[in-house]
């Protein structure tokens, strides 16, 4: 309703139609990501659980429970064919397990050194480094790992004590893995460490205690949750990764866990699977997309945690 | 317009004596000659004051004086301000603790300090008291009881805490909390207690609690109190010190400076002319 004329003021002269373009653009961009999520799962259900049309997907063939708790894994077509998952599940586990005793330690000592103890130019430097080595492509991290930690470093010192690597083996894949999430570990850390309060720094410091006190015995616990939920964050990364372990950890589907043997993960499985030669709609093929679900729920799973750790746990400073 | 007299000075709390003789009480703390930098900026020119043993000394003067500056010289909390500088000495029993041998964790066990805003760590009551004895190596479980008792009773905290100890420290009331600081800082045995603002976020009946509680600990322990509340300087000192504009105008008898001031600016300020 118009009362009467308006004043000069009130009265738009140029058209905003550009504004609910941008907006509208803005909202395709932020549409973009969900559309993609929802597509992934409407492929990955397609060929797993229910497939439209003449093919059978590869919950039709499988039985879930055989799925899960079958302890071989032999892609193939045919009678001979087994799909239990524990093989690469062992695979995938040990990889991150192994991940995952790397870069906890090497990461939040990473995290504590930049925030309790460097001097502002020594953190200005090792910042961006970190960065640096989490920019790294990972295949060249699995070559590394091939041809580098597993002939130079491992093969000697395991050596030494009388064990026997192979060439392909989950002990390095797993090693150049945590070094890979080693920067993400440290980066999230070292803000939830930073953001605990400079007031309780110095309470603990009038208290007699060394900068080690301080680090271990206030500091971190006090930014425990967020700590915990970037060590998850991690091992979902480290669940996720694939072409260092193509490369360094070889494609044995054995359910072991062994470190020092080849093994075959889920992301592994999925890369050699996709390149080969069988029938688009053969049950080898469908495999990859039981795989592609179970890797989905178990990242999906950990990162929900890792969330629920971050708002249940978070210490509330005034 | 308040006028100087003894009238208008509030009476002290129990266990302060203002008119107690304390030159008979040998210096806790000494500082002489005392410049302090943060960067360039000079914030403390050529302090010096004696804080006689087991008696309350506070500080008092504008926002930006320096008192608290002075106050964190003492246990050399502003070691951990990067970029501050001191020059001049502050003895400790004697001791210059500006000494490069004088070891800091320990100098911070024997000179404690209570901070404006209560700081528990997120840990349980009992962790919290029990935490500077455990950094100094104290792991006897029957050890630390009896100690988070005993600091927690000093503290006149015990009664409030005691079925609950290992809750959260979080859980307390803001005055609990600060009194609980106190009992923490207790427990590492200080002979000398530093208390910035201690008593400034807490309402009326909790700082009520603090004050007696400072008159009860300065029988045993030398106490320096910043604060911004004059009567509350006045209840709970034995001395006091004027400072403004990074100069220690003047100090004395707490009875003196609030009614015989010697200096015009401790007098304007005091009489709320300024502040």
């Amino acid at each position: 309703m118009t009362m009467g004329k308006l004043p000069a003021w009130a009265v738009q002269r140029v058209s905003r139609r550009h504004e609910k373009l941008i907006q509208t653009a803005l909202f395709l961009c932020a549409a973009l990501s969900v559309l993609t999520t929802a597509a992934i799962i409407l492929v990955l259900l397609g060929n797993a659980v229910y497939a439209p049309g003449a093919r059978n997907a590869f919950f039709e063939q499988v039985s879930l429970w055989e799925f899960l708790t079958g302890t071989h894994w032999k892609p193939v077509d045919g009678p001979a064919g087994r799909f239990g998952i524990i093989p690469l599940l062992s695979g995938t586990i040990m990889v991150a397990v192994i991940a995952s005793l790397v870069s906890v330690p090497a990461g939040l000592g990473a995290a504590i050194y930049m925030s309790e103890y460097a001097a502002p130019r020594e953190r200005e430097f090792l910042k961006p480094v970190l960065e640096i080595l989490a920019g790294i492509p990972s295949v060249v991290y699995g070559f590394f790992a091939l041809k580098f930690i597993t002939p130079w470093i491992l093969k000697p010192a395991l050596g030494f004590l009388g064990l026997e690597l192979g060439t392909f083996n989950a002990l390095s894949a797993g090693i150049v893995v945590g070094i890979m999430v080693t920067p993400l570990i440290a980066s999230l850390s070292e803000d939830v460490i930073r953001s605990v309060p400079r007031s309780l720094r110095e309470a603990a410091y009038a208290l007699g205690s060394t900068r080690f006190d301080v680090s271990v015995r206030v500091v971190v616990p006090a930014a425990l949750s967020g700590i915990l939920a970037a060590f998850l964050l991690a091992f979902s990364r480290a669940i996720g990764e694939t072409m260092a372990v193509v490369i360094a950890g070889g494609q044995q589907p054995i359910a072991t866990l062994n470190p020092l043997r080849g093994a075959q993960t889920m992301t592994s499985f999925m890369v050699h699977a996709s390149t080969g030669d069988s029938a688009a709609d053969s049950i080898s093929r469908m495999s990859i997309y039981a795989i592609g679900i179970a890797l989905f729920a178990i990242t999906l799973t950990i990162n929900l945690i890792s969330g629920w750790i971050l708002r249940r746990y978070r210490e509330v400073y005034q | 317009m308040p006028t100087l007299s003894s009238g208008n000075v509030p009476p002290s709390v129990a266990g302060v004596d203002r008119d107690l003789d304390m030159s008979a009480h040998p210096a806790a703390i000494e500082a002489r000659h005392l410049d302090f930098y943060y960067g360039e900026h000079q914030v403390l020119f050529d302090v010096s004051l004696t804080v006689p043993e087991r008696s309350v000394t506070a500080l008092i003067g504008p926002s930006g004086c320096g008192k608290s500056t002075f106050l964190r010289t003492m246990n050399r909390m502003n070691d951990l301000i990067e970029g501050s500088r001191c020059q001049g000495e502050i003895l400790v029993e004697g001791q210059n603790i500006m000494d490069p041998a004088v070891d800091v964790v320990l100098l911070r066990k024997h000179v404690g300090m209570v901070f404006q805003k209560s700081t528990p760590f997120p840990k349980s009551i009992f962790d919290n008291v029990a935490y500077g004895p455990r950094v100094a190596g104290e792991k006897n479980r029957a050890v630390l009881a009896d100690l988070v008792e005993s600091c927690l009773r000093k503290a006149a905290l015990w009664e409030e805490v005691k079925d609950r100890l290992t809750t959260s420290a979080m859980s307390l009331s803001g005055g609990q909390q600060q009194r609980l600081c106190i009992a923490r800082t207790l427990a590492t045995d200080p002979r000398i207690i530093l208390m910035d603002e201690p008593a400034s976020a807490l309402d009326p009946a909790s700082t009520d609690r603090i004050e007696n509680l400072i008159g009860e600990l300065c029988a045993n322990y030398t106490i320096v109190i910043v604060t911004h509340n004059m009567q509350q300087a006045s209840r709970v000192s034995h001395q006091t010190a004027f400072f403004y504009k990074g100069k220690l105008i003047e100090s004395g008898p707490t009875m003196k400076i609030f009614t015989h001031p010697s200096e015009k600016k401790t007098e304007d300020y005091i009489t709320g002319r300024f502040g």
